[in-house]
């Protein structure tokens, strides 16, 4: 971004010393209060509980004293927290592919030359980006009860078993359902719009060479989008695990979702319904940890696979 | 990256017309596949528009998208419930929202154009440390940004809310690579030249030029403060202070033992959504994705 010439010339600048820190110091203190300190007192906290001495009652009775790592034993012991994250992994695996997939699809379709109404469905796709996921999940909520149900309507006209996906293990795909509608197209934008920085000379060469618009998609476009889809997975993977806005509103219509269906559910319930701050944050630090953990670790994984062998 | 970064408009890319490909007919299954996609997107928005028209014994026995005759009975209703509550909601969310866009959209400019425009020690140790930011899981935060403000009795306060989502790392990535590209640095010098002070080149000369990248950061921060559901759920207590995504929630699950508020979370919720659709449409050339998607390829 940077040329030496321009670094060159920038450095005979006659700016005071201080200026870059004093222009920077606002983001530095908000990123230090809201950011640092929270991170901080998190992981003090995990280490800490509190002792009740005698009944418990008194003015001195409850002091906080050093748990050591009692805290993330306890969690990692704690079967509702392993199994709210097998749930979270799940949905992910469920959910991620299949956003991202139907992204690209939808991506390449508004790229291909010979598709129809683009303009209309790229607006329709992105549309709700704009649709909190509170209200997006109210919205299908009522969608999903079977006295509102246009699908109950439909499968009882053919005579069908009416659906019920608030119940049973289907809420699972109802949830799922929910994130993909809010984010299949914010990620269909990105992968189009890096699609449209490609110069178009490459797939005029690869017409004249007579490859099909399936094989230049094949070969040609989803190879160049490798950087872009890394991106929209990180970010897929990071809010993927913090899932809480739509299990906990759709649990205000349906009794098939416990308190504790996602971690950050679990964390929710033991820092304001237990008061158990400690535990709330040694899980807080755990559900950091992996999210870190699983980020670094895709980017790995996918930078070896992808660009590891293109220099060859 | 910087010649992705100033091209100017998403639809102004590579023509897909003057392919050769174009002379053949169109594809329709590929026009059918997007708009089995846009049907799937509009459905729930099209069932809200026609169920905010019934009345509560409507909703659950006439037609999901025949229209019903209520709308104006909804409307005086919920504008009744809580002495107008649901008004109060909009304008708290607009001011959370707009006020916090508006101050990240600032603080990211003048960070993403110190870090683009000025060498100084510790430059790229700063950038990588706020730049890490976008990896912690934000919402994790939540918890501890609760107990540290209630120590200092913040909580239940505009400024809860208001305040932890003015820093943004994400909108000083994408402002230090709109700077970088959109900030000449000879202009920066002829200014320094002049004898200009080192704000005022800043706020005279550098802001101006940077005003189509931070309105982008602004629309990003925007949305994501009005999505923003867990930070006011867990600050606020009062609910004149909510924002109208906690204030419908609360609504909603008051439902399950009222159902006749559901009629007026249907209404709420299609309200809600009219403004950041017309915001969308309006600033539509605003949304610059060229951004995003071209500072991964650097």
């Amino acid at each position: 971004m940077n040329t030496p010439a321009t670094e060159g010339r920038t450095r005979k600048g006659t700016a005071p010393r201080g200026v870059p820190y004093l222009f920077l110091a606002p983001a530095i203190i908000l990123f230090t209060l809201f950011l640092l300190l929270p991170i901080g007192y998190a992981i003090y906290l995990s280490f800490r509980r509190i002792k009740v001495s005698g009944l418990g009652l008194g003015k001195n009775a409850r002091t906080e004293i050093w748990a050591g790592l009692d805290n993330y034993r306890n969690a990692l012991g704690d079967p509702e927290l392993l199994g709210s994250a097998g749930r979270v992994l799940l949905y992910g695996l469920v959910l991620i592919p299949l956003m991202l997939g139907l992204a690209l699809l939808f991506a390449l379709l508004l790229d291909a030359p010979r598709v129809r109404f683009g303009r209309f469905a790229k607006l329709a796709i992105f549309l709700p980006y704009a649709v909190p996921g509170v209200i997006a999940s109210m919205l299908w909520g009522f969608l999903y009860l079977p006295a509102v149900s246009p699908f109950n309507d439909l499968f009882g006209a053919a005579g069908l078993p009416e659906p019920d996906p608030l119940n049973g293990g289907s809420v699972f795909f109802a949830i799922v359902n929910i994130a993909v509608w809010g984010g299949v197209g914010f990620n269909m934008i990105v992968l189009f719009t890096s699609l449209r920085a490609v110069p178009g000379e490459i797939y005029e060469s690869a017409q004249l060479d007579g490859a099909s618009d399936l094989q230049i998609a094949l070969r040609i476009k989803i190879p160049l989008l490798l950087p872009s889809l890394i991106m929209t997975t990180v970010f897929s993977l990071i809010a993927t695990l913090q899932v809480f806005t739509e299990p906990l509103t759709i649990r205000s219509l349906t009794n098939s979702i416990s308190s504790t269906w996602t971690p950050l559910m679990k964390v929710y319930r033991d820092a304001f319904s237990q008061n158990d701050i400690y535990s709330a944050a040694a899980s807080s630090v755990v559900i950091a940890l992996v999210t870190l953990v699983l980020s670094f670790g895709f980017l790995r994984l996918v930078s070896r696979q992808a660009f590891g062998g293109e220099n060859r | 990256m910087t010649a992705v970064a100033v091209s100017h408009d998403q639809d102004q890319g590579p023509a897909p017309a003057v392919r050769p490909g174009a002379r053949h007919r169109p594809s329709w299954l590929g026009s059918a596949i997007l708009l089995v996609g846009a049907v799937y997107c509009l459905l729930p928005i099209a069932w809200v528009v026609a169920a905010s028209t019934k009345n509560g014994s409507d909703l659950f026995t006439s037609f999901t998208f025949a229209p019903g005759t209520g709308f104006f009975e909804n409307l005086g209703e919920l504008s009744a419930n809580g002495d107008g509550i649901y008004w109060r909601w909009l304008v708290n969310t607009a001011i959370y929202a707009g006020v916090g866009g508006a101050l990240s959209a600032l603080v990211s400019g003048i960070s993403g154009y110190t870090l683009a425009k000025y060498r100084f020690a510790g430059r790229s140790a700063i950038f990588n440390v706020l730049l890490a930011g976008v990896l912690v899981p934000g919402i994790t935060l939540a918890v501890p940004q609760y107990l540290l403000l209630a120590e200092v009795g913040l909580t239940d306060t505009y400024w809860a809310v208001l305040l932890p989502q003015i820093i943004s790392p994400y909108g000083i990535y994408l402002a230090r690579i709109y700077a970088a590209a959109a900030v000449p640095d000879t202009v920066v010098e002829a200014a320094r030249t002049d004898g200009a002070g080192e704000f005022r080149i800043f706020a005279r000369v550098a802001l101006p030029m940077m005003v189509p990248g931070l309105v982008t950061v602004f629309l990003f921060q925007f949305v994501a403060i009005w999505n923003n559901f867990l930070l006011p759920f867990i600050m606020l207590s009062s609910d004149d202070k909510f924002p109208v995504t906690v204030g419908l929630f609360t609504l909603l699950n008051q439902g399950s033992t009222v159902p006749a508020l559901y009629s007026l979370v249907i209404l709420g919720s299609l309200l809600s959504i009219i403004p950041l659709i017309v915001l969308f449409l309006t600033l539509q050339r605003y949304w610059r994705t060229d951004l995003i998607s071209g500072a991964v390829k650097g």
